[in-house]
């Protein structure tokens, strides 16, 4: 609750930021400034096996009806296909709960990815929606404009009765970003060299709005994967204006209206970080926090040997990555010694890689290439590490045990330095071979 | 919610994440009394057997930062500690706690002032930390009345219970 509790009402009318335009709009207020709480109107509500801890809740709130089935939906991907009777169970709730209240929008086994994968692929949220999840990666779907927030089970249990949730309107920081990305440097390197600037406390109650021309550029996975990490910097939200790609992305899919919203031009925020893309070098965080980022060529000169390489993740497995990671890793073998992880972020990348010769590509080099879920990403699954191993992920988190060991050490970087990780067996810069 | 908390403190540093409260492989327990078992068992062992009812977790920066996951929290809860107090927190553990009806009190300094074992008073509604003990005490803004309703009322289930009620029960 660092963030000023703001004179409602009395504070001058400024400009407002893309945050508090969609927060207004979603609680029927003209104008809300940082610090007021308001009551929301959700426009999307997802959750994946954690929601099956939003059951119980649900029921001692004695609600009867989940209040708009369209707008809910369940996507498993943690344990897919159940790896543990506990995880069996957490489905068997959800596929109780959601044939009771009649959910149709339920990815299964079979129809299944990440959840926030799903929604970005199916349309499920739109420029200026208010969409929850119970995952504090729901930030990925602000790259559609929207202001998306991951929320715990107890909560999602009363959005799913009242259709609504109460949220602090946050102070924004600006991330303006200027300059060209260079061959083998990527959305990645830049979300994490912004990590490294702001820190993993630097956004905590507050909103990331990205703005400036290198962020028009990029295409929406990439957006995707800037938003995704944000999180990383205790963000509520994370987003990037709706432009003509949004729209294109969302032509076809867009599963309601869309309503987009952009901020002022005199927007207050709390402050601008302004960066220059054009030099940057892929960026590696280093154990055991998302925002120990250093540059790659430091540990290159250090020769870190790893054990296992994940390419997967919300943050980064969809076609662009793959592709990109397919590019260098294409008739090499996995070194000696390294396990190689391929997870699609989805059963329908999963299919692409399938038509595209992926699979083949990757297994063929000694990769092992899984269904699609979270794999590796969690260390509650599969892929898990032993303490006194190393690993290189395109993942988004790095913390003690996150994978398995708390020992385990976790280097987060972009798809195609783990692929040429994989490869030569300790941390490689992608450029050598671009 | 009483006005005063007063309880035996554990203390944990800054940057306490939630895969270190609950680790991953131990998401699919739904079973608070279970969770329990397991809470910060990487960090410091002795506190999931020698927590008991009323206690205080006095932590740094950040606490609670990384996943959505309410089973750290709702670990936390089943013991049950009286109230978690931290110099900051991460937003949806901060969140989570409040929904579950366990006070989080954001108290920046909190965490110099407190050894483990030390008794702890809070005074919610005055917003001051008192360290019985060393006769030592911080100050914090009082949660917003909207928060301290949801504390009052046990909770987000029992809020929401009541607001359907009120509404004839049709939502
Ligand atoms: S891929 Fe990893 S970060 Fe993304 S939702 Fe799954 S566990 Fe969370």
């Amino acid at each position: 609750m660092s963030a000023p509790h703001a004179a409602q009402g009395t504070a001058a009318r400024g400009g407002a930021t893309l945050s508090q335009k969609i927060l207004s709009r979603a609680s029927g207020l003209e104008h809300v400034v940082p610090g007021q709480i308001v009551d929301g109107r959700v426009d999307l509500a997802m959750c994946h096996e954690q929601g099956a801890q939003a059951v119980l809740p649900f029921h001692q709130m004695e609600a009867k009806k989940v209040w708009d089935v369209d707008r809910v939906v369940v996507a498993i991907d943690h344990w897919v296909p159940a790896s543990t009777e506990g995880a069996a169970q957490l489905h068997q709730i959800l596929r109780h709960f959601a044939q009771e209240q009649g959910l149709k929008h339920f990815y299964d086994v079979g129809n299944h990815g990440i959840c926030h994968q799903i929604l970005a692929e199916h349309g499920w949220v739109v420029p200026g929606d208010l969409a929850v999840g119970t995952d504090s990666h729901t930030n990925m779907l602000g790259a559609m404009g929207a202001f998306a927030v991951g929320i715990g089970p107890t909560e999602y249990a009363a959005v799913l009765a009242l259709g609504k949730i109460w949220l602090k309107v946050p102070s924004s920081i600006k991330v303006e970003v200027k300059g060209k990305l260079a061959k083998g440097v990527y959305a990645k390197d830049l979300v994490l060299r912004t990590i490294g600037e702001v820190r993993c406390d630097g956004a905590r109650y507050k909103a990331i709005e990205y703005a400036g021309p290198t962020i028009s550029s990029l295409s929406m996975s990439e957006r995707f994967t800037l938003c995704n990490m944000t999180t990383e910097m205790g963000a509520k939200a994370g987003m990037v204006p709706p432009d003509s790609k949004t729209f294109e992305f969302l032509e076809k899919i867009a599963k309601h209206e869309m309503h987009p919203l952009y901020p002022d031009a005199d927007a207050t925020y709390e402050r601008t970080v302004h960066l220059d893309v054009d030099g940057l070098e892929p960026q590696v965080a280093c154990p055991y926090s998302p925002d120990n980022v250093r540059p790659i060529s430091a540990l290159v000169k250090e020769h870190v040997k790893v054990g296992q390489v994940f390419l997967g993740s919300c943050t980064n497995a969809r076609m662009d990555d793959l592709r990109e990671a397919a590019r260098i890793f294409k008739g090499e073998k996995v070194a000696p010694h390294v396990r190689f992880i391929v997870s699609p972020a989805s059963t329908s990348i999963y299919r692409q890689c399938l038509k595209e010769g992926l699979i083949e590509l990757f297994t063929d080099g000694g990769a092992v290439f899984t269904n699609s879920s979270c794999s590796a990403c969690f260390g509650g699954n599969m892929g898990i590490l032993a303490p006194d191993e190393a690993c290189a992920s395109s993942s988004n988190r790095n913390f003690p045990g996150r994978m398995g060991a708390k020992e385990a050490k976790i280097y987060l970087m972009s798809p195609a330095a783990v692929a040429l990780t994989a490869i030569r067996g300790e941390i490689s810069d992608p450029r050598e071979v671009l | 919610m009483k006005d005063v908390i007063e309880g035996r403190v554990w203390c944990v540093g800054d940057e306490l994440d939630t895969d270190q409260l609950i680790a991953g492989k131990y998401l699919t327990i739904i079973d608070p009394k279970e969770l329990r078992k397991h809470v910060l068992e990487n960090v410091d062992p002795s506190f999931s057997q020698q927590a008991k009812e009323g206690d205080i977790l006095i932590a740094g920066e950040n606490m609670g930062c990384g996943s959505s996951r309410e089973h750290a929290p709702a670990a936390l809860k089943a013991i049950p500690l009286g109230a978690v107090v931290a110099n900051s927190f991460a937003r949806i553990f901060f969140r989570n706690s409040i929904n579950l009806g366990m006070p989080a009190i954001e108290a920046p300094g909190v965490r110099a002032i407190f050894q483990p074992g030390d008794t702890c008073r809070i005074f919610l509604r005055e917003g001051r930390v008192v360290n019985v003990t060393r006769g030592k005490e911080v100050s914090f803004p009082p949660l917003p009345s909207h928060l301290m309703d949801l504390l009052e009322q046990g909770g987000l289930v029992e809020k929401v219970r009541q607001e359907l009620k009120r509404s004839g029960a049709k939502p």
